[in-house]
């Protein structure tokens, strides 16, 4: 065997579990998925409208060495063939991230190889780099249930965050407003949906808070959103709910947009990428391809499969710090609010 | 016949290398620090110092709880994921099991228990016959008072084995007065070493279905069954 693996090449087993995803995937140099193996809890968690934690974690433990073996058995490659294992060690559900960092150690203890902590949003990252190659200087856009954040990157493994929602997460200001619309869960695919067939009718706030800042904040929105819900209730009024949607979507896709658009200016990036559950936003997407188009700078966008947490993202992102000769101790503990640095 | 035991799900952090039935060495700690942190580098320690390396291991046994959940996932995963990676067996053995063998001298009933908060306890009762350990009730999550009423009802000599063993002492001698044993502290403890025992005793389980004993449903699991069955009732 190790007929695919060429000398020089690096194969990384990135494992990621922080949050409903149990998911394990290996990566050929940082660039080519060898196999993507994601288990989702999704349809196990709907009934509670939202990720119940301890469920998560229940359902980890029973995922985990059945996706590993699917993901090795896809791959056709030997141990011998893989180089280390790489985890998500936050940030995310803390009980959630321990399955996965604990069969990381595990397993890298067994098979005898390095093992890699992985910042969950480098991973969004570097699920780019899977579709193109960086330009640096890069400005990263990651909108999630969990993240709103710009982050400037001058090159690999270096991130400078610039801006991060101040309150609620975008993804978390989407799901909210898609329970007061009582739409399934998960909420933000379906106000996309209803947002397309509803027209911007009301003028919701904008919160572009300092002018310098690179920072968001979603919960004035929020508020604004249910106040006018209520408001018009109360008189009888009848609000559509695809206008109500679509409304709600243009305040945050234009508050992303341009603060994107002037960072993206002002520190005079080559590329523009996007990541997170957010990216797979279809109005997003358009606003996002209609400005870089006209400032002539390279947006890439992951294929919906990436956007989504996945384990190809960590494999991809364990690729670089292994190169760069990072390399975590079987003390690695999962970290609920680990900082990206 | 090389087995490594892991216990995380109390308490209690236990690892114990068993080769042919006779203990090479044990790590035990009982201390209120992070299993997560600790656990791989105590095996990984205890492996180089009985100069052993991960391929030379046999077979995996792993406690399987009752106990903290956090605490029974970080040892499942660990366990599981050693043994398929290695391609040898995996036994999860009950946290209560384990805990009864340091009763399995003892002539008469052995209660092994864990605190499960507002005086309720995870609780398995033992009697050893034929170096055995017989299950007289099964694990159960359950008040302490009414386990403690069955135990009267039985008439028999009761061990208890516990490390929150101090939380429900005095209620003990309450209700069984001169049927109760409660022995001295360090009989209190689950040992890495019983569990390798036990483990060795029983057969292995599927590496991939093997999930810990939780003896309780999630809380969201609970309220939503809950109020699945009320909506039945209401139409
Ligand atoms: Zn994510």
């Amino acid at each position: 065997m190790g007929e695919f693996k060429m000398k020089n090449d690096i194969n990384i087993l990135g494992i990621e579990t922080s949050c409903d995803e149990t998911a394990v995937a290996i990566v050929k140099n940082g660039r080519e998925i060898i196999s993507n193996v994601v288990a989702s809890q999704i349809e196990s968690h709907k009934r509670f409208g939202g990720v119940v934690p301890e469920i998560a974690s229940r359902h980890h433990v029973e995922q985990m060495t059945i996706v590993l073996e699917e993901a090795i058995s896809k791959s056709k490659l030997d141990w011998d063939d893989i180089d280390a294992v790489a985890v998500t060690e936050g940030p995310g559900l803390v009980g959630a991230l321990l399955v996965g960092v604990n069969s990381a150690k595990a397993l890298a203890f067994a098979k005898q190889k390095p093992l890699i902590g992985v910042h969950h949003i480098a991973g969004h990252i570097y699920a780019n780099r899977l579709v193109s190659e960086f330009q640096f200087p890069m400005l990263a856009l990651i909108v999630s249930g969990g993240h709103t954040e710009l982050v400037l990157m001058k090159e690999h493994g270096n991130y400078e965050v610039i801006g991060e929602t101040r309150d609620d997460a975008a993804g978390e200001a989407y799901d909210k407003v898609a329970r007061m619309l009582k739409l399934p869960y998960p909420g933000g695919p379906q106000i996309d949906r209803l947002a397309a067939m509803g027209e911007e009718t009301i003028d919701f706030p904008r919160a572009w808070l300092e002018d310098d800042s690179y920072d968001f904040s979603f919960s004035g929105l929020k508020s604004a959103v249910i106040n006018k819900i209520h408001n018009a209730k109360q008189r009888g009024e009848q609000l559509k709910d695809e206008d109500i949607a679509a409304s709600f979507q243009a305040s945050v896709i234009d508050v992303l947009t341009k603060k994107t658009v002037r960072a993206a200016k002002e520190f005079n990036v080559k590329q523009v990428i996007v990541a997170g559950g957010v990216a797979a936003n279809k109005a997003l997407r358009a606003e996002l391809e209609t400005q870089f188009k006209t400032l002539e700078i390279p947006l890439v966008i992951p294929p919906l499969k990436l956007c989504t947490d996945n384990a190809a993202m960590i494999a991809a992102a364990g690729a670089i710090s292994y190169e760069q000769g990072k390399r975590s101790g079987l003390d690695l503990n999962a970290n609920a609010s680990l900082v990206l640095k | 016949m090389n087995i490594l035991a892991i216990d995380t799900s109390n308490q209690v952090l236990g690892v114990a290398i068993l080769k042919d039935g006779q203990i090479l060495g044990e790590v035990i700690t009982n201390l209120a620090k992070n299993h997560s942190v600790r656990l791989m580098p105590a095996i990984n320690h205890l492996m180089e110092e009985v100069s052993m390396t991960p391929d030379q291991l046999d077979k995996i046994a792993v406690a399987k709880g009752p106990g903290s959940y956090t605490g029974v996932r970080i040892g499942l995963s660990t366990a599981k994921t050693m043994a398929w990676a290695l391609e040898i067996p995996v036994v999860g053995v009950s946290s209560l099991e384990t805990l009864a063998y340091q009763g399995r001298l003892f002539n008469g009933h052995v209660c092994s228990f864990f605190d499960a908060r507002r005086g309720l306890v995870f609780s398995g009762v033992y009697q050893w016959e034929n170096e055995e350990p017989r299950t007289v009730y099964e694990e159960r999550n359950l008040l302490m008072e009414d386990l403690l009423k069955e135990l009267i009802d039985a008439k028999k000599k009761v061990l208890f084995l516990s490390p929150d063993i101090t939380i429900y002492k005095e209620m003990i001698k309450q209700y069984l007065g001169e049927l109760a044993i409660i022995p001295e502290g360090p009989y209190q403890l689950a040992n890495p070493s019983h569990l390798a025992l036990a483990g060795m005793n029983h057969e292995a389980d599927d590496t991939h279905t093997l999930t810990p004993n939780y003896l309780r449903l999630a809380e969201a699991e609970a309220n939503w069954i809950k109020a699945q069955k009320e909506k039945k009732q209401n139409g």
